[in-house]
């Protein structure tokens, strides 16, 4: 899908939103006032924006501790990230975590990450066969740096996914760096991207600096996982520009490698492409920095009029007393579901023949070879040409 | 009442379960085609079908992982571990991912996850052991531990219908061994209630899972040999743990005996122990003492998985010992 003059200054608009609304976390965290540490997307901005908005309002993110880009185009507001990260009362978790650890189930659709790197994948994974099974066509999207990609977890969730066709989007963020280790000591493989293949799934590699090619592969990815067809595997190389955190220096990387990135600055890149494609016009842009800069001084006041919570707080949640309503939102007839089943399963489709056979009544051999409900026709015809020539064979 | 075995009695509640209640699936390693590996699920996929009776890879993060995610959808996700031994491959998923969520950001994680615990069968160190209190000690689950068939039913029940996570351990030298009648029907029993399984005056057994049967027979040797009457308490839920009914058993004996599989250090015994020294100091007569395993890995060979484990002997010698205090 084309992209709309309006959409492309949309997508603008968000990643200097992301790089703006981080400055001013700096100068907080410089003040004093941030509870904790700091992190830092800067030149990763294109990714966290572009794979955001080729989703639709219905699909489910789970953002990384870097991607403040991915929850505002989700909907939140730059105060309720200055809230968590200044542990406020009026943060989406009212002070009982910090940084991008926030989620909504019910109108934004944001899973809560912790801190343990990989684990979302599986649970991503969840949200997209949970979804499929109550009948609803959403997609689920997460991200990974390269250094977490390394967990354990990450292979068991991606492959998981990749077993069951789970509709979800995994983008990679090659950023070169985790924390003080470089690739080389990740890896040995030349692309992460081609893990995919032991997946059995797509591996796409994406210039993550460049906000449209992350746009277009991410859309690409979202439409293959809402056909039913599974998970991608999206590797989007960048660079980390700053240290791990505020405390991080980063003696460790090159000052090559620093300037050589900072040439590749992702906004700078779409400046000039929206000017030499006639997008916008001078003005246009200064109208939109003038909008974040107003926005982002109300949204600050409105974060530090937020008092730091009660303290008796701490004791409170724990467990879900049926202050949460629990119910499982379905778009299809239950019924399907229910025993006896007679409806072919939309949930099974393209899997092991086997299974499928086992899964259902036991039938008599009709006359004509004819493929089982749920089983994957393209295999089983296969499987009988192969036959057929064995037979030819002997 | 059918007569039903702790296993079956299981499977009949996660069945009722099933069909009561479209959002309840299952996913687990070998538990469709197979029935699960001690078949506590056969017969389930091909009734409710693939897509509610998932077999997975040999994943325990993946499992716990999905689990997590179709519940935050509304779904009451049923995940089984093979071996409860399997849950240390899930343990970051379980105490940092499900137990932190509702208190972290308001986001119910209303799943269960069962398998089959304990000892007494020689599965040796990987396949005996009894996890509970690693997650006993995590705020924001539940951890249940049934001993009786019916029990076992009805609190499967309530399990899958909790809005928070539930850790369900099922005690597998029960399995087949433990057969009692088990009320028909849609009867509940709710989380974080001890039963009494047995009265007396004299002193108060608690315990739980498959050491209900060790300590009855114990307490059925000392009333008939030596005139002692002793109370036993089931906990059936370790957490959120019943006070009331072991503070109110210790008000009519004034002696406690903790009886456990689990291990010495840092088992429920300690819990207990510190509970009634904070609440009900007064009522003592005597302190509290425990029987319990060895702080070893659960051994192998059967002389040394005999020696490890607490058994009806060990119980009424200690019982004796609170008695003649
Ligand atoms: C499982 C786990 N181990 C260690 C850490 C500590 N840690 C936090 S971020 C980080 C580096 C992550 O690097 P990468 O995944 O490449 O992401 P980046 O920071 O580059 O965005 C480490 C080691 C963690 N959060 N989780």
């Amino acid at each position: 899908m084309e992209l709309t003059k309006q959409q492309h200054l949309e997508l603008y608009y968000w990643m200097q939103l992301n790089r703006k609304l981080e400055d001013l976390l700096t100068n907080l965290f410089r003040q004093n006032k941030i509870v904790g540490g700091l992190y830092s997307s800067l030149g990763q901005e294109a990714i966290s924006v572009a794979t955001t908005y080729a989703l639709e309002k219905r699909d489910w993110i789970a953002p990384m501790i870097r991607n403040l880009g991915a929850v505002l185009v989700k909907g939140y507001q730059p105060r309720d990230l200055i809230m968590q990260y200044t542990a406020k009362a009026g943060s989406p978790t009212g002070g009982k975590d910090g940084t991008a650890h926030f989620g909504d189930l019910k109108q934004k659709r944001v899973i809560s990450p912790i801190s343990m790197l990989g684990d979302l994948i599986p649970v991503m994974t969840g949200i997209g066969l949970g979804a499929r099974y109550l009948g609803r066509e959403e997609v689920a999207l997460t991200w990974i740096g390269e250094g977490g990609s390394s967990t354990g977890v990450f292979h068991e969730g991606l492959n998981f996914a990749a077993v069951r066709k789970a509709p979800l989007v995994l983008v990679l963020e090659n950023n070169l760096w985790a924390y003080s280790t470089p690739i080389y000591l990740q890896t040995a493989a030349k692309h992460f991207a081609d893990r995919a293949k032991g997946y059995g799934i797509p591996g796409v590699i994406v210039d993550g600096n460049d906000v449209l090619e992350v746009y277009r592969v991410t859309q690409e990815a979202v439409a293959r996982a809402r056909r039913g067809d599974g998970p991608t595997l999206i590797e989007a190389k960048t660079f980390r520009r700053k240290g791990h955190a505020q405390h991080d220096p980063a003696k460790y990387v090159p000052q090559w490698m620093l300037k050589e990135w900072e040439a590749k600055d992702p906004i700078l890149r779409y400046e000039k492409h929206l000017t030499e494609k006639k997008l916008w016009t001078e003005k246009g842009k200064q109208e939109i920095l003038a909008r974040i800069d107003t926005e982002l001084k109300q949204e600050l006041a409105a974060a530090e009029a937020s008092p730091l919570p009660q303290p008796e707080v701490a004791a409170q949640g724990v467990y879900c007393d049926g202050c949460h309503e629990i119910r499982a939102e379905w778009k299809r007839s239950p019924d399907e579901v229910k025993p006896p089943r007679n409806i072919p399963s939309k949930w099974f489709k393209g899997r092991d023949p086997a299974l499928a056979v086992a899964a259902i009544p036991p039938v008599a051999k009709p006359e004509k070879e004819t493929v089982m409900v749920g089983a994957n026709p393209r295999r089983e015809k296969k499987q009988r040409k192969q036959t057929k020539q064995e037979r030819q064979r002997k | 009442m059918p007569t039903l075995t702790y296993l079956q009695a299981i499977g009949r509640g996660l069945w009722e379960e099933m069909e009561r209640d479209p959002a309840v699936v299952m996913l687990g390693e070998d538990i469709g085609v197979y029935g699960g590996a001690f078949k506590v699920t056969e017969g389930f996929l091909s009734h409710f079908g693939p897509e509610r009776v998932l077999d997975t890879p040999i994943s325990e993060n993946a499992i716990v992982g999905a689990a997590i995610g179709m519940s935050y959808l509304g779904l009451r996700p049923v995940a089984e571990f093979q071996f409860i031994d399997f849950i240390a491959c899930a343990f970051n998923q379980i105490t940092n991912f499900v137990a932190k969520s509702h208190y972290r950001w308001g986001a119910p994680v209303p799943l269960v996850l069962r398998g089959p615990c304990g000892g007494g069968v020689h599965g040796g160190p990987f396949h005996s052991q009894n996890p509970e209190m690693y997650f006993v000690h995590t705020p924001g689950l539940k951890v249940v531990c049934p001993a009786g068939a019916a029990d076992a039913k009805g609190l499967i029940k309530a399990a899958i219908r909790d809005p928070n996570p539930v850790l369900f351990f099922e005690h597998k030298f029960l399995y087949r061994r433990i057969k009692e009648e088990v009320p028909d029907g849609d009867v509940v029993v709710p989380l974080g209630q001890a039963a009494v399984k047995r009265e007396g005056k004299h002193l108060t057994m608690v315990t739980y899972a498959a050491m209900l049967y060790t300590c009855l027979e114990a307490a059925e040797k000392l009333s008939q040999q030596d005139g002692l009457e002793c109370e036993v308490i089931d906990l059936r839920t370790l957490l959120p743990l019943d006070k009331e009914t072991i503070l109110g058993s210790l008000k009519r004996t004034n002696k406690l005996l903790v009886v456990h599989e689990d291990t010495r250090t840092g088992g429920l015994a300690g819990e207990i122990a510190a509970v009634i020294m904070e609440e009900a100091f007064e009522e003592l007569d005597a302190p509290v003492m425990r029987v319990t395993s060895l702080d070893t890995p659960v051994p192998y060979s059967p002389p040394l998985e005999e020696y490890f484990l607490p058994n009806a002997e060990k119980v009424m010698k200690a019982a004796r010992d609170l008695a003649r205090y």
